[in-house]
């Protein structure tokens, strides 16, 4: 299937929840609402014309300039994404599904933004979601065990996020 | 034995204990493993057949540190690492000689700026006896690094002298000292700007 037919389909069955889309991209993309997302990823693997058996990999990807000069070419507002990364071993063809989200949620500095889990379709995204939480700070709403993954657990922020400030001292060991 | 064998007779060889102690340790340096990165595949090689760290008995590499003289720390420390690190030195029985092997060890490396995560020099965790440095450093100079360690046992005396073993952990903290001329915002201040008086030329 190409992705142009991925991307008909999936408008077929959801309509106007699919929020953007790029079909000529090097990796073609949906974006949906956080809340949209398991059903769209349930009706990626079970389909039999999709059949997205592999979840390869989760990103966040952290959108802030955080150079007070540059904020005006930049080109976006400050967001957070998570990308899923799909693939079929069944059909060999590819997808990608983006989350848009805020850097915090309801704008209170802190508080994790979250998403639906989606531990319990691909096994894959347990360790990946973990990931994602340790370092670009989202929660993963109905991960099973939701820590810390290479990080200590004691450990304060996600380094990964663009203002995150180094920790001068760790445990009485200088930092910085 | 070939180029000895034969060539005394039977005779007492006097030695002092200290020389004789000091030469049985430095001859049985025995490592940990103790690879954390990259620098572990150098410190393979040279425990391998080509560059032979066992010519200088320190071969055997043991697997746990009740039995080991010296910790080779080989490759990147980050800080969730750095407890173990401590407490692998702290399990180790005196004399204990500790290498630090590569840039990270030394002090950060490439992760000095960027690196969140990265205790920039082990010697903040454990008293770091000899510094090898290198992205990863050859096998020959982390022999060479071996040698200086046997050059330190060589020297030591702590059964005639009572030389204290003990060493603050860690050694160092890493924080400069600030002179008490800069010690506050103001007198810091004040001491650029006196600097900068005294650096301008006097017209003439």
């Amino acid at each position: 299937m190409t992705s142009a037919d991925i991307i008909s389909a999936l408008e077929k069955q959801f309509g106007d929840k699919i929020k953007g889309k790029k079909a000529d991209a090097i990796d073609p993309w949906v974006v949906v609402e956080p809340a949209d997302l398991p059903a769209l990823c349930r009706f990626l693997k079970t389909d039999p014309a999709l059949r997205f058996d592999l979840l390869n990999c989760i990103s966040g990807v952290d959108y802030l300039e955080i150079d007070p000069k540059k904020v005006a070419k930049a080109g976006f507002e400050p967001h957070l994404e998570v990308v899923y990364h799909l693939s079929s071993f069944t059909h060999k063809h590819r997808f990608v599904v983006k989350v848009l989200l805020p850097r915090w949620k309801d704008g209170k500095a802190g508080e994790l933004p979250e998403v639906p889990s989606l531990a319990s379709l691909w096994g894959t995204a347990d360790w990946h979601e973990r990931e994602t939480y340790d370092l670009c700070g989202i929660r993963f709403t109905g991960h099973p065990e939701l820590t810390r993954i290479l990080l200590s657990d004691d450990w304060e922020g996600h380094p990964l996020r663009k203002d995150y400030e180094f920790p001068l001292e760790y445990h009485g060991i200088r930092g910085r | 034995m070939g180029v000895l064998e034969g060539r005394f007779e039977e005779s007492v060889i006097t030695t002092s204990l200290e020389q004789a102690i000091n030469w049985a340790r430095e001859s049985s340096m025995w490592p940990m493993t103790f690879g954390l990165a990259c620098c572990a595949i150098e410190m393979m090689a040279t425990g391998a057949s080509r560059y032979d760290i066992d010519r200088f008995g320190a071969g055997a590499f043991r697997a746990t540190p009740r039995q080991a003289d010296l910790m080779i720390v080989a490759g990147t420390v980050n800080y969730k690492m750095a407890s173990r690190v401590r407490r692998l030195y702290n399990q180790m029985p005196d004399p204990k000689f500790v290498i630090a092997m590569g840039a990270c060890t030394c002090g950060g490396g490439p992760y000095y700026k960027y690196g969140y995560n990265v205790v920039k020099g082990v010697d903040l965790v454990v008293p770091v006896d000899v510094y090898v440095p290198g992205c990863p450093p050859r096998p020959e100079a982390l022999l060479e690094g071996l040698m200086r360690i046997q050059d330190k046992v060589k020297g030591m005396k702590d059964l005639t002298k009572n030389q204290p073993l003990d060493v603050p952990i860690p050694s160092r903290t890493g924080y400069v000292l600030v002179p008490p001329e800069l010690s506050t915002p103001e007198l810091a201040d004040a001491w650029a700007k006196k600097n900068k008086e005294l650096a301008t030329p006097a017209k003439a």
